[in-house]
C-alpha cells in the first residue's frame, strides 16, 4: 500500500484506477510497456518446466478414455503456445534492430522455420532432422533424437504407445495453422516401435543410440499442397 | 489527411477498428471524413480484402504497401505472421474552400491540391511501413497475453492508445 503522505492528490490504492476503469498494475507496467525481446538469452530452469509439465500431463490424464485421447489434450495444450510463438518468433527472428518483414509462405521455408527458429527457442537446439515422408506428398517429418519434454517422463509398460511429445506436436500444429498452412494432423511418434516399414533397417541400432528417439510426422491438408502446387509453377 | 485503420481477424472479422487525423504539417490528428464518406470506410476496407487474398501468397513481406483503391482514398496492407491484416485507409482532406460552392473554374486547382498526395512515393511508403510495425509490436505484446484467443476483438485502452501514438508519430 502506497502511503497517503506521499500522495497527496492521489487516493491510496494497491491498484490505481483511470477513469475508464482500467486496472493498472501497482508498477505501472502493463503487457504493452514489456520489451519482446528481453528474454532472448534468459533460459528458464528445467526443474520448473519438467514439474509444471508434469502437473500438466497429469491434468489431462483426468477422465481420459484411452492414450489416444491424452495425446489429443497434450496436443491441444500446445496448440495456442504454437498460434503465439509464430509471430513472436517472426518479431525477433530479424537482425536486431531490423524490423520484422518477412513471414513464411511456402512449405520449406516454414518447415525450415519450424526446426531450426521455432526449436532453437524452445529447446536451445535445431531439430535433428526433417525429412520428406516416401509414403505421400502431404507428410513431412521433423524428428528429435532426445525430446526436452520427455527427459523426466518414462512411460509406464501398458502405456507404451504414448508420447507425451504429443505437446510439442501441438505446438508444431499451432504454428502450421496460424502461418496459413492447415494440417490433418501433426503427431508425435517413437520410432521402432513398429515392426517392418522404413524405420526398422536401421531402427535397431538407433533404438539402442536414441531410445527416446521422436518423429513429429505432419500431415497437411490437400489444399495447402495444391497451393504449393501453383507457386511452384508461378516461378 | 484522414486515416482509417483496422485489425482484421482471419475469419474477416474486424478486431479493431481506429480514426485519426495527421500530425504532420500542422495536422492536429483528427479525422475529418465527411459525414457522407465516413461510413463508407469499412464498405471500401473490407471490399480491399479480396485483393489483399489475392496477394497474400505472392510475397513473403509483411508490408504490401498500396493494394488498393477508391475514388481518392487508398489502402495500404501489413500481414502479419499469423495472418491478421492490418489495413490502413488514407484519404486526402478537401481544403474547405471545395466543398461545392466554388464555381467549376477553379476545380482544377482543387484537383492539384488533391493529386499532391502521392501514395507510392518513397517517404509516404516508409512512414506507413513504420506505423505498422510500432503496431505489430503492439500486436504481437496483445497476442502474448494468455487470454487472448485468435479473432477476438482487441478493446484494451493501451492497445489504442499504442496505435494513436504511432499515428502521431509516423502519420
Amino acid at each position: 500500500m502506497a502511503s497517503p503522505a506521499s500522495t497527496p492528490s492521489v487516493p491510496s490504492q494497491a491498484l490505481r484506477i483511470a477513469p475508464s476503469g482500467l486496472r493498472y498494475p501497482t508498477n505501472k507496467k502493463t503487457i504493452y510497456d514489456r520489451n519482446l525481446n528481453r528474454t532472448r538469452n534468459a533460459e528458464l530452469s528445467r526443474a520448473a518446466f519438467a514439474f509444471l509439465f508434469i502437473e500438466m500431463i497429469n491434468y489431462a490424464q483426468r477422465q481420459v478414455k484411452g492414450i489416444t485421447d491424452l495425446e489429443k489434450r497434450l496436443n491441444n495444450q500446445g496448440y495456442p503456445l504454437g498460434l503465439k510463438l509464430l509471430d513472436l518468433l517472426l518479431s525477433r527472428s530479424s537482425t536486431p534492430g531490423q524490423p520484422p518483414t518477412t513471414r513464411p509462405t511456402r512449405l520449406l521455408s516454414l518447415l525450415q522455420f519450424i526446426t531450426t527458429t521455432l526449436w532453437k527457442a524452445l529447446f536451445g537446439r535445431p531439430a535433428d532432422a526433417l525429412e520428406r515422408s516416401a509414403a505421400s506428398p502431404a507428410e513431412y517429418m521433423i524428428s528429435d533424437n532426445e525430446p526436452l519434454v520427455n527427459t523426466f517422463v518414462s512411460v509406464p509398460r501398458e502405456m507404451s504407445q504414448l508420447n507425451c511429445a504429443a505437446y510439442v506436436a501441438g505446438v508444431v500444429e499451432g504454428v502450421c495453422d496460424g502461418a496459413g498452412f492447415r494440417t490433418v494432423s501433426v503427431s508425435a511418434h517413437w520410432t521402432g516401435n513398429e515392426d517392418g516399414g522404413s524405420g526398422a533397417a536401421g531402427g535397431g541400432r538407433e533404438k539402442v543410440m536414441w531410445p527416446g528417439k521422436t518423429v513429429f510426422l505432419i500431415r497437411f491438408a490437400k489444399e495447402v499442397l495444391e497451393r504449393e502446387e501453383m507457386l511452384g509453377k508461378a516461378l | 489527411m484522414s486515416f482509417y485503420f483496422a485489425i482484421i481477424g482471419t475469419k474477416d472479422n474486424p478486431l479493431f477498428v481506429h480514426e485519426f487525423g495527421t500530425s504532420k504539417q500542422g495536422g492536429d490528428g483528427v479525422a475529418r471524413f465527411r459525414d457522407e464518406a465516413r461510413h463508407m470506410n469499412p464498405f471500401i476496407v473490407h471490399s480491399s480484402l479480396d485483393i489483399l487474398e489475392e496477394l497474400q501468397w505472392g510475397s513473403g513481406s509483411m508490408y504490401l504497401k498500396t493494394i488498393d483503391r477508391f475514388q481518392n482514398s487508398h489502402i495500404s496492407a501489413f500481414l502479419t505472421g499469423g495472418n491478421i491484416k492490418f489495413l490502413l485507409l488514407s484519404t486526402p482532406d478537401l481544403p474547405p474552400i471545395a466543398t461545392g460552392l466554388r464555381p467549376p473554374a477553379s476545380s482544377s486547382r482543387t484537383n492539384a491540391a488533391f493529386s499532391s498526395f502521392n501514395p507510392t512515393a518513397p517517404a509516404t511508403e516508409e512512414a506507413i511501413k513504420n506505423f505498422f510495425l510500432e503496431v505489430y509490436d503492439a500486436w504481437v505484446k496483445t497476442i502474448m497475453n494468455p487470454f487472448y484467443r485468435v479473432d477476438a476483438e482487441v478493446n484494451s485502452p493501451v492497445f489504442r492508445a499504442r496505435v494513436g501514438a504511432a499515428g502521431r508519430k509516423f502519420l
